[in-house]
């Protein structure tokens, strides 16, 4: 197929089987840098499938997923390289403090890689709100403060292509605001974001690619 | 390759400070171990004689039953809070992450038991000559546990009611490690050379610590479909 300069990620001809079910097939896609996808459909569409599947994590029924042009499977530690995923469970580690998971998470991803934090990361917590409780374990914060330290991940990351699935979920609107800050600095500097969420993003000033999942009997 | 040292160093680090966090945790399978060993001497009588013949095999069965108790830690809360999926997705070969995940299991459950392994050899009274025997049996057959019980868990780790599967699953497979190392236990406290089965028990080791970060890399993909 032919790759336009800006493609990052491509879907082709893919289709993803759940039980007895299809959830979709033969569903093309491609994400160019600088652009924002919202994947939409009711609840049981596949989005969050579409979603793994596009990371790597499931391997689809039929069809391939390139990434910059080559397949996923083959190069699968360079993709992962460039790639920061926020599933449902976003990997926030319980018992540990929002500087110990941001510690984590910033010695293993994306160019920072290796370094951990140097110093605890103040501006950070500033950023996404989590100022005076960065020494409380994360169980005894609440769901939306837990999202929030998932969510300080966007901060840290280098990485091109960000897919979220659902990361509006239990944020307040400042949360939110916090967020739509962040999408546009990650397409201003030439990334891309996927993602699925049930808001309607109206705020955004970016133009909003849409891809929409019907339900499937 | 320092990314890949990174990684491997940060869940390490993050794995051990999870496990302080939950003290309790760790010490079950340790206190399990203590318990069965002192109540075997109360149960089949104080003769020293029966004691010491009984020895190798009680300490090694109830290392292997302690050690199954605290084994679906491994994966279980990784999975439940989504930190396996991300183990996934980090830019390392997963078969490097699974080996840090398996040495921080190995150094929380078998640590402590080589160091009260002494200390089990005096209370069942076994022959001084097979105390060091004992010691290296242990030291070779728990990395092999920790591994072949990585596969088990990553295997079972999605379903609801993976434990008792996982026993069954699991003790098979431990039975090869508790013929050897009895056999090289009894071997030294009758007088003769453990060198066969400690050999055996050196060679099933390397085996499983090389390949079972790939079986347990594929039950995963698996498991976190």
């Amino acid at each position: 197929m032919a790759q336009t300069p800006k493609g990052l990620l491509s879907a082709q001809n893919v289709a993803s089987v759940r039980g007895e079910r299809t959830l979709f097939s033969a569903l093309n896609l491609q994400v160019n840098s600088g652009e924002i996808w919202q994947i939409q459909g009711p609840n049981g569409a596949g989005k969050s499938s579409l979603l793994r599947i596009l990371a790597g994590l499931l391997p689809p029924q039929s069809g391939s997923v390139c990434f910059q042009g080559e397949a996923i499977e083959h190069n699968r530690s360079a993709y992962h390289q460039e790639l920061l995923f926020l599933g449902h469970k976003a990997g926030v580690k319980p018992e540990l403090t929002a500087i110990e998971n941001l510690d984590f998470f910033a010695s293993v991803q994306g160019h920072v890689q290796g370094r951990g934090l140097q110093e605890p990361p103040y501006e950070l917590l500033a950023n996404v709100g989590l100022v005076g409780l960065e020494d409380i374990p994360a169980q005894r914060l609440s769901a939306g403060q837990q999202r929030r330290i998932a969510l300080a991940r966007l901060w840290l990351s280098n990485a091109k292509l960000w897919i979220l699935d659902e990361p509006f979920t239990s944020l307040d609107v400042h949360g939110i605001e916090l967020l739509h800050e962040r999408f546009q600095w990650q397409v201003a500097r030439g990334g891309a974001i996927v993602m699925t969420s049930h808001q309607a993003l109206n705020h955004l000033p970016i133009a909003l690619q849409t891809l929409v999942l019907e339900y499937q009997h | 390759m320092t990314g890949l040292l990174a990684i491997f160093i940060a869940i390490m680090r993050r794995d051990l400070r999870v496990a302080m966090r939950q003290r309790s945790d760790l010490l079950n399978p340790i206190l399990f171990l203590l318990v069965v060993i002192t109540l075997f001497p109360l149960g089949v009588g104080p003769g020293p004689d029966v004691l010491s013949r009984i020895a190798p095999g009680v300490i090694w069965v109830s290392a292997i039953l302690s050690a199954l108790l605290g084994l679906e830690r491994i994966f279980r809360d990784d999975f439940r809070d989504g930190a396996l999926e991300q183990m996934l997705l980090l830019p390392v070969a997963v078969e490097w992450s699974v080996l840090a995940k398996i040495t921080v299991h190995w150094l929380l459950t078998a640590l402590p038991l080589l160091v009260l392994a002494p200390l089990f050899a005096l209370l069942l009274n076994l022959t001084p000559s097979a105390w060091g025997t004992l010691w290296v049996t242990l030291l070779l057959g728990t990395p092999v546990i920790s591994c072949v019980g990585a596969i088990g868990v990553a295997l079972t780790v999605s379903l609801n009611k993976g434990g008792a599967l996982l026993s069954l699953l699991l003790l098979p497979l431990l039975i090869p490690l508790l013929i050897f190392a009895t056999a090289a236990v009894e071997a030294s406290a009758t007088g003769l050379s453990p060198a066969g089965p400690l050999a055996l028990m050196a060679a099933i080791m390397v085996l499983t610590v090389v390949l079972s970060p790939y079986a347990v890399h594929a039950a995963l993909r698996v498991s976190v479909n």
